[in-house]
């Protein structure tokens, strides 16, 4: 039986979880310094627990998830390379957490340096001038590069660029995130080949066309090889080029984007520079520039004056597009890792794509290679070859789950029926990814012997398939919509 | 020579590179532009070794300055155990629980967040979760937008000024129209809102308490929101709402605002939690994920995300917004805190604030260098005004390790003292600014 308490039932009126302080002042009376109609007419209905209540419930609540050091996650286009343990150390220390945001510059010169030269460092890992690092996730960092983009052609007093080309094996973020801003979006089809293809891509090139967003490698794990025509087109025609970097890791001492004639783009921090994803963020998702651009990047600036670091807001900027500085704790952990790396990032990419290309070549056997090509770091599978069993890509998503292997991206790129997306990083050993290919022809065999052990796959998990009609159709969304029920 | 990071051996890349009949690791990429590849090394000074990486950080951090200012950053008591639980790697290093079988921990906690929002906040339903507060904001106002059809906005010129910084990015480049609602004496200029209520808009958006420290009444404002179909948008404090009239009670349709406040580190403003809860009749137009109860086969009580028809990995240029990955960690760790706090504790961390705060006030005002600028009632932020110079005086204050009020002018700045303070510490910051008072013509 997996661990089942909610906090809340936890509770028991009288207990608590914290100590405060000894003011010795006064105590507020709230009722003479405030009009009875401005305060609370209840008390929250807050858990009363005491610590080692919460620490059980929490240790055993964790206990329910899967993470990087529970087992291989091979989730295509997530890159979930090891968190390494030196970087949240580092991160914690007490010079980073214990700093506020409106700190004047006077006490705040080491940490501005390192700022700045995170922004350099990634600058010139990707190839671009000049990079912010104000952006908290990938897909905001898509907004705020767009909004760049925008800018751009306003600044042109071009008022008619209202459209943007997305590939259709795009992440669902990048057409989210032109319509945030009213773009309509031009969704080209793939060719044959999986890539982007040049005629249709001449087709909708036209003067209403503010830009292209593009992944490369592409969600297929296929490098775009006329990227240096498709820039060519887009530029010709007034268009300016966007990078999704959520697949950049591939890149890295393989190419960089900038080279590539990208004028604008993205990196994860929690996909290529290790930072963690933390269930589903914080993220970080830093925008750099090609030179004409960089006045456009958002406020606040940390720039360097012959040594001396200033936060300036720059008025050409697009405005601020988060509170203070970005997810600057993540930042940390990014610049430890690009530090205690080195050189040795030049492999990332080579050992990444290694593995991808390894481990599709054994599996091709037993599932269906719907494009072939070359690979980076990811591939696409479009179910197993032997449809014949009724057994999906779900069920062996579900079934891998009991050989303690996350699975892979499911349903992801929308291209093919049954897309399992695979992506072993370059920090899995051989070994491994032995065990992972041995576990996937063992689902393919069993999807013929016991085709109903996989379709009622998983079943070592602390729970099974979940209802998620139910779910939706009469949602429990808090705790108290749950106690109104019972 | 190899990395601690990467496990290839030679004979590992011989075995494999074999299996794929290449002869080399550079073969694998012979399909890319020559033009294009990258052969340097990086541009990178010298790796480093943890030792050497602990030393070299611990010097490129801040000054740690004993802090008087909140203004959008809050400082509380914060249990370790917020650290030592939200730390644990099933937390901290899984992806979005989208293979809910294995994701119920993460999920669990997002519906406990989602619990603990919605407590405070009176509303129906909590995403869990947005980037911070301002973006937060933003959210709230497209979604108010999308829900009325109507590209205007009203915004309270008393939010903090790094959120409206934010709402006028967002909505320049949405075409929305955003209109500032000036204040007089630190609250809603009513005159003025009434007179800009005349021509159609999509929300009022209102600080609950203010950056002035300030707590307004929101109910008349939703009342007159709604005669007009329009919403109400309160940006809130959530330490705030265990003592205040919840926004759900005054008639907010919407709150959002920045949860850092809930034993999050100062960080240098990030990762931070932004938050935003509704009503029902608003959920599907709601931005980031949410997670609800259901059973699963084996009829046990489990979590999953729902209602993701709304998001963009399902619905793509129709989505009600981009956001993918959110500070989830961050509301795992707002959570316990709150718990921690619970029910008796959230409220008096917000009493012995107040306490503090007032406290403060009344000290420096008691010295005839200050006085209070507004006659409303605050809660634990103060402004007060200044004869001499703020910036002269937050100078003199640095150099004795304080970070003074956030100056609105050289002559009005907001003071913030939590439940951390005590008598001591207090009577001390006001015999520094004192003393320092005395320094400046």
């Amino acid at each position: 039986m997996k661990y089942d308490k909610l906090i809340f039932e936890l509770s028991k009126p009288g207990r608590v979880g914290y100590v405060l302080p000894e003011q010795n002042i006064p105590s507020a009376d709230l009722s003479s310094l405030f009009d009875q109609s401005l305060l609370r007419n209840e008390e929250p209905a807050l858990p009363e627990v005491a610590e080692l209540d919460i620490v059980r419930h929490y240790t055993n609540v964790s206990r329910l998830n899967f993470g990087v050091e529970t087992g291989f996650y091979p989730l295509g286009s997530c890159t979930m390379k090891y968190n390494p343990k030196i970087n949240d150390e580092v991160a914690s220390l007490p010079v980073f957490r214990n700093i506020h945001p409106e700190q004047p510059e006077a006490s705040l010169q080491p940490l501005l340096k390192l700022y700045d030269e995170t922004a350099t460092m990634l600058s010139h890992i990707s190839g671009m001038a000049a990079t912010s690092l104000a952006p908290f996730a990938g897909a905001h960092g898509e907004l705020t590069g767009l909004m760049i983009m925008k800018a751009y052609h306003e600044r042109r007093g071009d008022a008619k660029r209202t459209k943007i080309i997305i590939p259709d094996s795009a992440h669902g973020t990048n057409p989210a995130s032109a319509a945030m801003l009213g773009y309509e979006c031009i969704t080209i089809k793939s060719g044959p080949n999986g890539l982007v293809d040049l005629a249709s891509l001449q087709e909708n090139l036209s003067p209403e066309v503010a830009g292209i967003m593009l992944t490369n490698p592409n969600t297929l794990g296929l490098f775009e090889e006329d990227i240096c025509e498709i820039s060519r087109l887009v530029h010709q025609s007034g268009g300016l080029l966007y990078y999704d970097g959520a697949n950049l890791n591939a890149l890295l001492g393989i190419a960089r984007p900038g080279d590539m004639g990208f004028d604008i783009m993205h990196m994860n921090l929690h996909k290529t520079f290790s930072t963690p994803h933390g269930g589903g963020g914080p993220g970080s998702g830093p925008v750099s520039v090609a030179a004409h651009l960089a006045d456009l990047l958002p406020n606040p600036r940390v720039v360097n004056e012959n040594g001396h670091y200033k936060i300036v807001e720059n008025k050409q900027a697009i405005g601020r597009i988060g509170g203070f500085f970005g997810n600057f704790l993540i930042v940390v952990r990014a610049y430890a890792y690009i530090r205690t790396m080195g050189q040795a990032l030049r492999k990332v990419g080579p050992y990444a794509v290694l593995n991808a290309n390894y481990v599709k070549e054994k599996l091709r056997a037993f599932y269906l290679l719907p494009i072939d090509g070359h690979f980076m770091h990811e591939f696409v599978f479009n179910g197993l070859i032997d449809k014949s069993t009724g057994v999906r890509t779900l069920d062996i998503a579900k079934r891998l789950l009991d050989h303690n292997i996350h699975a892979p991206t499911i349903y992801f790129p929308l291209l093919f029926e049954q897309s399992i997306m695979v992506e072993p990083t370059e920090d899995e050993s051989k070994e491994t990814l032995d065990q992972f290919i041995a576990i996937m022809a063992k689902i393919a065999k069993e999807a013929i012997s016991e085709p109903d052990c996989v379709k009622l796959a998983p079943h070592f998990t602390p729970v099974g398939r979940l209802d998620e009609v139910a779910a939706a159709r009469k949602p429990i969304v808090n705790y108290r919509d749950y106690a109104k029920q019972v | 020579m190899n990395h601690k990071y990467l496990p290839h051996t030679e004979d590992d890349v011989q075995s494999m590179l074999e299996v794929l009949r290449l002869g080399s690791l550079d073969a694998l990429f012979t399909h890319i532009p020559a033009n294009i590849r990258y052969r340097g090394d990086y541009d990178l000074p010298p790796a480093l070794s943890e030792s050497q990486l602990r030393t070299h950080l611990a010097n490129s951090g801040g000054t740690i300055l004993t802090s008087f200012r909140g203004f959008g950053a809050y400082d509380h008591e914060r249990p370790s155990i917020i650290d030592a639980l939200s730390s644990r790697q099933e937390f901290l290093t899984s992806y979005t629980p989208y293979q809910p079988e294995v994701a119920q921990g993460t999920l669990q906690y997002i519906f406990e967040f989602q619990s603990v929002v919605c407590e405070l906040t009176g509303l129906d339903v909590s995403n869990a979760s947005m980037y911070d507060g301002a973006t937060a904001a933003a959210e709230a106002m497209m979604m108010a937008v999308t829900l009325t059809g109507k590209p205007r906005v009203l915004i309270s010129a008393s939010l903090l000024p790094h959120v409206l910084e934010v709402l006028k990015t967002y909505a320049h480049f949405r075409e929305v129209r955003l209109d500032i609602v000036e204040t007089a004496d630190g609250c809603i200029d009513k005159a003025k809102l009434d007179k800009m209520m005349e021509e159609p808009f999509a929300a009022l958006m209102l600080a609950y308490p203010n950056r002035y420290g300030i707590v307004e009444d929101l109910t008349p404002y939703a009342q007159s929101a709604h005669d007009k179909q329009a919403l109400l948008i309160a940006y809130a404090d959530l330490v705030a709402l265990s003592i205040f009239k919840t926004p759900a009670h005054s008639g907010a349709d919407i709150c959002c605002g920045e949860a850092q406040s809930l034993g999050l580190p100062l960080s240098f403003g990030g990762p931070y939690l932004g938050y935003l809860a509704t009503i029902n009749k608003y959920v599907r137009k709601m931005p980031g994920r949410i997670c609800g109860m259901t059973t699963d086969n084996r009829g046990q009580r489990a979590y999953v995300l729902t209602l993701q028809a709304r998001e963009q990995h399902i619905r793509r240029d129709k989505a009600n917004s981009n956001i993918c990955s959110n500070q989830s960690l961050m509301a795992l760790q707002a959570t316990i805190y709150a718990v921690a706090m619970g029910k008796k504790g959230l409220q008096e961390v917000a009493k012995r604030s107040i306490a503090a705060t007032h406290y403060l006030a009344d000290r420096l005002v008691k010295t005839n260098l200050f006085k209070l600028s507004f006659a409303s009632p605050y809660a634990y932020e103060v402004t007060l005004d200044y004869k001499k110079s703020l910036r002269k005086l937050n100078e003199l204050l640095l150099a004795q390790g304080y970070l003074g009020p956030h100056p609105l002018t050289d002559h009005q700045g907001v003071f913030y003292a939590s439940e951390k303070m005590t008598k001591d510490d207090i009577d001390l910051f006001v015999a520094k600014v004192t003393e320092a008072d005395h320094e400046i013509r």
